[in-house]
């Protein structure tokens, strides 16, 4: 059903009794001429486009959970582009043009909120760095500003300015950049999908890839064999687990992510503020509840919570930027496990299987990428070629070195 | 003085001599030693103490624990204002002040219950639906206005005076909960020797002894259960933790608990903490949490007066005071006619006891004494404007009406096992209790026992909470012997089921804070939102500062029934740390303002501070950055003056950042060959050299020198910023590659001062304090010991400027004093002191790489250092080196780069442009790194990387900059651009 005002206005006068299910819980079919591995965001982003963009409905998102139990709905929320490397900032705009339009697009309003994300620097170095990305951005047609200490002051005077340990050199602001409500993003093109008669099947594990001279045939799951043409694995934290099934050992391993929210408050900071001399993320949700993040817990993990030494770590984090937040209370963190790749950024490419696809590798910044990462994933399965804005995001670069390291860090996910 | 008109005259765990005067929302008020915020106000009759989320209801107390939804305030003012404080536990103290929140401009008058009036469009999940069009109003009006609703209680913007600590702590039996399960728990661990810490976040122990009349071995339950706390305080080998919860578990029996160590006072005393945040690993642990009454949903059972039957005896047995003038009460189950009973007791007008159940024993039914009984009823809706005056009852023989100013409910009790599911276990359904009981997957060493493990008298829990104690002191190596148990009364808690009231005609509540009513639970099934989570997450059932304490178990049951499943197959959702939430200054601990990181000084940091250096930020150290001298305007004066002294003179620099590894061991040469991609091997004793890094992936990692100093003993430089991971990466291939290689490494960094001098003078300068220094004596790149006056000092002669130059390593104690020594045998040879600066400015004008370069995603060639990469042997990163697209030879590479117009200054940051190209990614030829202003050549000069750059020297090109308004025409040069002949550094 579509929302509008009339249908609004009508279910409010009759008690709210005809509005209908989002989506489709749908059975499984025996056979599809695609189907997607994961229903998490990138999953259902690339369901959305495959039936919109070229036609293809007779496919499945086969999700093991609900959907949206991965890491979209575990995010921090944050979307930006603002990248360094040019493999990986036209997919990241793509993404972020497709987020200013998905509410009309989708009928769905996923609370886009584009307060701007601000990345404090703290070094002269860090500031030629922040130079070196905003100029890269602008080259790519994507705004940027590099403020200094006055003018962050000015925008944020409630960060510490007086006692900081890493005083705040200035920053590096996206003002386009901001938060979105995750939940509603898997939800939006749940609903897109299964409209246009993509088949949304929850409570469906693959449990097995199925292969015959290097093409693939379908899949096992806990409701048995699915036959398809084309399989797309969008597993997120389960990639490795997944490949597994087909042969593939990736350049990918798991770890774990926690994020956190504090206790509703009324509004308290304006956007999106990461902390450069440490890893803290910040911002607060539409509901008033701070949601922030740091590092990952450092070794890798299929366990969807972590310890304390990085809960400890955000909170002196939060206190060394934000010393208001002192009488303020953690209420709940969570984890997610990441696919965190050998350089740090994404795969959307074909694999050694024939008809067999991937898109995995996203690390802790996937979740800004949905919209771009699922139009450019049904464009590879659709077409058997890479869209445009994701070229570079190959598997064979790892052997190539075309390796896109936005950090520098190197081979060591961890790190990334 | 009034005592409230709501307090009894007799009776309580108060201390009536000891008055405490508190003001709510401005008014003055009183209450007793003894009392809770919530205690306090209910004596006091304010019966609506805060506004709800949504709709911004009017609220009162629900609960008399941490499970409260409604009754949360701001508690104490200015920058100690702590938001969304729950009044249920918040200990009263003279002089205590607290307001009401989400209310404006009055909690009696609140103009955002206007929100009410959108009633059905404003259902569950609506805001997904709506808010579309017209398109731009999304962002410019319905964001900022749903942004201005959020929240309920407003943090107080400044920075939070008071301090916290963190704490770690070791035991055997960890017993959580100091109610009767965990008392005789910690007892019989405590007796059998092991080591015991109680933890109970209240302020005095006993649970729910503390709020039931019940007996035990003959005395009232209050007092065994102080009895037995002082016991256990005897012990030495218990440590009894009162105001402490235990909030989190984590892997390897870490527990994570706060101590509010000053929560109940105005001010924490002189030098101690507000809170304190522990860390307790305990090799076992005995949860023993108790149960949490549920709510029953029926119209309006919102409404201020309406509250748990649990708590009404809380509130007469413990605080003494009478939750209205005319209490009934509905419940499901015989556990809550003790309530009725206790009212009785207390002289209370009991109105009429209303069970939804048909059969009801009769000992049971003798409590309500005279008053009116419901059988098969239920509250269908409970009406009042601003508080409850009077009860819809839905009974076999239709709607009767009651007028009453208070309700008790009882659904219900819930084990609380919130911390036996933080690593993952599920909770299991038990229809018996018509609760979740605990998961068949405990986390390792953990054990539950009472009422959270679905042991529901007193009876049952005390033996539960022995045997659990026994068993828990046994698993970490004690024998413990069997308590004899108390006697104590084992009263029939019989239930049976109900969720919701069919009958309700009003708003009917789940999630009491969130505004989650059972129609928006229908609504969100309707939408497909059946898994629990998708019910929670659309309907926001269970997310607020409560974590659904009262309305999660509800709302599922709901859920259950709207989708014909059973509640074991609907499932629970999972309960998250921390149990209860947590200041952010708990967690932060010291690690606040300048004490975020430690603080490295170097040795020579007195020194340096005596000589006027303003300092820097670099890493976790403080270095001089330039040491400004009188009639220098700005800091570019103090800055070329040095790096002009160096070139002139003689400059020294304390370079004791720069990471220092030793290594000993026969097979130094051989491992040092196959982490540096050049020979080592070779080197002679005495000599030092230049090397490079790379990592495992083919880029390079770090530079820096090793010097051999004997046979076996050498020692490594790194940068300031890669020290810790060159380390890092070092060991690892000598544990994990080569373990059979002869070598040993240790962190030097900290043990070595280390100054360069540099500059014509430097050989005269160190001759003053060294004797002959000359090039027979130490020639370019020799590593020699010297003697300074009974200290060894270690002298290297390299060169980061250019200039003769030699680096002094002595222990780190003596490095303030060999700065002194340094510029006394300087004076008359120009010397002056340099910061990072000058030495950044030195090392630009030379063409070294620095950390603006060795940015991790630069090859050696892209270095200019391509040579360095031997032919002859294997090393790490050679292999991965060689791929194609870093042998790519359109790779940006190393050059110089000036600004044409010499008065100009480029930018770090920069990208390059062909002049007159489009600005467009593909046109991008590389990038600025570094950025100077060159004494020697009076004009600004800078390093970066540009496609095929060592082949366009004097091409000119354009710096694209729209971040720092160096957009200018530059000019590409050799890197290095002072002396490229390299003879100074032996001049
Ligand atoms: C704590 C945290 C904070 C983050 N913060 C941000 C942020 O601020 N900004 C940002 O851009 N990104 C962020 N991310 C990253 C982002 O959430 C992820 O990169 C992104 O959501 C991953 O893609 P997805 O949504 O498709 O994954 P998921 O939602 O994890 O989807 C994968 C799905 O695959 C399913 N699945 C797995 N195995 C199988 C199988 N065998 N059969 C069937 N189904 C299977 C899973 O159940 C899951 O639903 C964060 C992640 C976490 C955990």
């Amino acid at each position: 059903m579509r929302f509008s005002f009339l249908s609004i206005a009508r279910e409010a006068l009759r008690g709210n009794r005809g509005w209908t299910p989002h989506w489709r819980d749908a059975e499984p079919k025996a056979a599809y001429d695609a189907v997607i591995i994961g229903g998490g965001g990138h999953g259902l982003a690339t369901a959305y486009y495959l039936a919109k963009n070229h036609g293809l409905t007779n496919i499945a998102v086969l999700e093991k959970s609900w959907i949206g139990s991965g890491n979209v709905g575990r995010n921090t929320t944050i979307v930006r582009s603002n990248y360094l490397l040019p493999g990986n900032i036209p997919l990241y705009e793509l993404s972020m043009k497709l987020w200013e339009g998905l509410e009309r697009d989708l009928n769905y309003n996923a609370m886009v909120s584009q307060r701007g994300v601000l990345n404090l620097c703290h070094t002269d170095a860090q500031r030629d760095a922040f130079a070196r990305r905003g100029n890269a951005m602008r080259l790519h047609g994507v705004e940027a500003e590099l403020l200094d200490r006055k003018a962050v002051q000015r925008m944020c005077p409630f960060l510490d300015f007086d006692n900081a340990r890493f005083p705040i050199q200035g920053g590096l602001l996206q003002r386009r950049g901001g938060t979105v409500r995750h939940d509603a993003v898997a939800w939006g093109y749940a609903r897109g999908a299964s409209d246009r008669g993509v088949d949304i099947v929850q409570n469906c594990a693959v449990t097995g890839i199925r292969i015959a001279n290097g093409v693939v045939e379908g899949v096992e799951t806990t409701r048995g064999f699915i036959a398809a043409k084309k399989v797309a694995m969008a597993v997120a934290g389960s990639t490795s687990q997944v490949a597994s099934m087909a042969g593939l050992r990736l350049p990918i391993e798991s770890h774990v992510l926690q994020a956190f929210v504090s206790e509703g408050l009324k509004p308290l900071i304006p956007g999106v503020i990461t902390f450069g001399a440490g890893h803290f993320y910040i911002s607060q949700s539409d509901k008033g509840g701070l949601v922030f993040g740091g590092d990952i817990d450092g070794y890798n993990s299929y366990a969807q919570r972590g310890n304390l030494h990085v809960v400890e770590d955000v909170a002196e984090e939060a206190m060394g930027l934000m010393p208001m937040t002192g009488r303020l209370r953690m209420l709940r963190s969570w984890g997610g496990i990441m696919d965190m790749s050998m350089d740090g950024s994404p795969i959307i490419d074909r694999t050694p299987i024939d008809g067999l696809f991937l898109n995995a590798g996203w690390c802790y910044g996937g979740f800004k990428a949905i919209p771009g990462s699922g139009l450019a994933y049904a464009h590879l399965i659709a077409k058997g070629e890479p869209h445009p804005a994701a070229t570079a995001l190959r598997l064979d670069r790892f052997r190539t070195g075309h390796l896109i390291d936005e950090k520098g860090q190197g081979a060591q996910a961890n790190l990334h | 003085m009034s005592v409230g008109p709501y307090r009894l005259p007799t009776g309580g765990a108060i201390d009536r001599a000891q008055a405490l005067s508190f003001r709510f929302d401005g008014t003055s008020l009183t209450g007793f030693a003894g009392d809770t915020l919530a205690s306090a106000l209910l004596a006091n009759g304010h019966r609506v103490v805060g506004r709800s989320f949504k709709y911004h209801r009017p609220r009162g107390v629900l609960t008399a624990g941490p499970e409260e939804p409604n009754a949360l305030v701001e508690l104490r003012s200015g920058a100690r204002r702590e938001p969304n404080t729950k009044a249920t536990t918040a200990e009263l103290f003279d002089g205590l002040e607290a307001a009401s929140q989400n209310r404006w401009p009055s909690l009696r008058f609140d103009i955002g219950a206007a929100a009410r009036l959108a009633g059905s469009a404003a259902s569950a999940g609506f805001y997904y639906k709506t808010f579309m069009w017209p398109a731009a109003f999304w962002e410019k009006v319905y964001e900022p206005a749903i942004r201005r609703a959020a929240g309920l209680g407003r943090a107080s913007g400044v920075e939070d005076p008071d301090t916290y600590e963190k704490a770690f702590a070791f035991c055997d039996v960890l017993v959580i909960g100091g109610g009767p399960a965990g008392l005789i728990a910690a007892l019989t661990a405590g007796r059998s020797g092991a080591r015991v810490i109680l933890c109970d976040e209240d302020f005095v122990l006993g649970g729910r002894l503390n709020a039931e009349r019940t007996e035990i071995d003959g005395q009232p339950a209050a007092i065994w259960a102080a009895a037995i706390a002082t016991e256990l305080e005897a012990l030495p080998n218990v440590r009894v933790m009162r105001r402490t919860a235990v909030v989190g578990v984590y892997d390897g029996g870490t527990y994570a608990a706060l101590e509010r160590v000053a929560d109940h006072l105005l001010e924490p005393p002189f030098g101690q903490p507000r809170q304190r945040f522990w860390r307790i690993v305990a090799k076992t642990a005995v949860l023993a949490t108790g149960a949490v009454e549920r709510p029953i949903v029926f119209g309006g059972n919102d409404k201020p007066g309406v509250m748990m039957a649990g708590a009404v005896r809380t509130y007469l047995n413990r605080f003494s005071v009478a939750p209205g003038r005319r209490v009934a009460f509905f419940a499901n189950n015989d556990d809550a006619w003790t309530t009725a009973a206790d009212l009785r007791a207390a002289g209370v007008d009991l109105v009429a006891v209303i069970d939804s159940r048909a059969e009801v024993a009769d000992h049971i039914r003798a409590k309500a004494g005279n008053a009116r009984v419901e059988l098969s009823a239920a509250v269908a809706d409970a009406k009042g404007g601003y508080g409850l005056t009077s009860l819809q009852i839905a009974t076999p023989k239709g709607r009767i009406a009651l007028d009453a100013d208070a309700l008790a409910v009882s659904g219900g009790w819930n084990p609380q096992l919130g911390l036996a599911t933080h690593l993952g276990g599920k909770p299991q359904w038990s229809e018996r209790h018509a609760a979740f009981l605990l998961p068949a997957d405990l986390p390792a060493g953990l054990t539950v026992a009472g009422a959270a493990n679905g042991m529901m008298t007193t009876a049952e829990a005390l033996a539960d909470g022995a045997a659990k104690g026994a068993t828990a002191a046994d698993a970490a190596g004690f024998t413990a012997a069997p308590a004899p148990l108390p006697r104590a009364s084992d009263e029939s808690f019989a239930v049976a089921p109900l969720w919701q009231v069919a009958a309700s005609r009003t708003k009917a509540f789940v999630d009491f804070q969130n505004d989650v009513t059972a129609s928006d639970l229908a609504l969100s099934v309707r939408e497909g939102f059946t898994s629990v989570e998708h019910l929670k997450r659309y309907t926001t059932l269970g997310m607020a500062t409560d974590q659904g304490r009262t309305s999660n178990v509800n709302g599922l049951a709901m859920l259950a029934a709207l989708t014909g499943r059973g509640i074991a197959e609907t499932g629970a959702t999972r309960a998250r740390p921390p149990e209860r939430p947590v200041a952010f200054g708990a967690l932060a601990g010291l690690h606040r303002g300048k004490h975020l990181k430690p603080t490295r000084l170097t040795p020579s940091h007195r020194w340096a501070a005596s000589e006027g250096a303003v300092f820097i930020e670099a890493g976790p150290w403080l270095r001089a950055q330039w040491y400004p001298r009188p009639g220098e305007k700005t800091w570019l004066d103090s800055v070329s003056r040095e790096a002009a002294a160096v070139r002139s003179a003689v400059g020294i620099c304390d370079v004791s950042t720069l990471g220092k590894i030793a290594l000993f061991g026969r097979d130094v040469g051989a491992f040092l060959d196959r982490v540096y991609c050049n020979t080592f091997s070779t080197l002679p004793v005495g000599k030092l050299r230049y090397g490079l890094m790379l990592r495992e992936d083919g880029f390079v990692m770090d530079d820096g020198t090793t010097a051999r100093l004997s046979e076996n003993e050498w020692v490594m430089s790194t940068t300031t910023a890669n020290a810790a991971k060159v380390m890092h990466h070092l060991e690892l291939a000598r544990q994990v590659l080569w373990p059979q290689l002869d070598v040993r490494l240790a962190s030097v960094t900290e043990q070595w001062a280390q100054f360069a001098i540099a500059g014509p003078n430097a050989r005269a300068l160190l001759e003053r304090l060294l004797g002959d220094v000359s090039d027979e004596v130490v020639p370019y790149l020799a590593a020699r010991i010297f003697d300074l006056g009974g200290i060894p000092a270690r002298l290297f002669r390299v060169s980061f400027s250019g200039e003769r130059a030699y680096e002094i390593a002595v222990p780190a104690q003596y490095g303030d004093a060999l700065a002194h020594e340094l510029m006394w045998a300087g004076e008359g040879l120009g010397v002056t002191p340099y910061g990072t600066e000058a030495l950044g400015v030195l090392r630009i004008e030379k063409g070294h790489v620095a950390g603006n370069e060795l940015n991790g995603q630069t090859t050696a060639r892209d270095l200019g250092l391509g040579k360095m990469m031997s032919a002859k042997k294997d090393y790490i990163g050679r292999v991965m080196a060689a791929r194609p697209a870093l042998i790519d030879p359109d790779r940006p590479m190393l050059a110089g780069f000036r600004a044409v117009d010499p008065t100009k200054r480029p930018r770090a940051g920069a990208h390059f442009l062909k002049i007159g190209a489009p600005e467009t990614p593909e046109n991008d030829e590389g990038y600025l790194t570094s950025v100077a202003f060159s004494p020697a050549l009076n004009r600004w000069i800078g390093l970066g990387f540009i496609k095929r750059g060592p082949e366009r020297v004097g091409e000119r090109i354009r710096a694209y900059d729209r971040m720092q308004g160096g957009d200018l025409e530059l000019e590409i040069c050799a890197p290095v651009f002072v002396d490229p002949e390299g003879t100074r550094v032996h001049g």
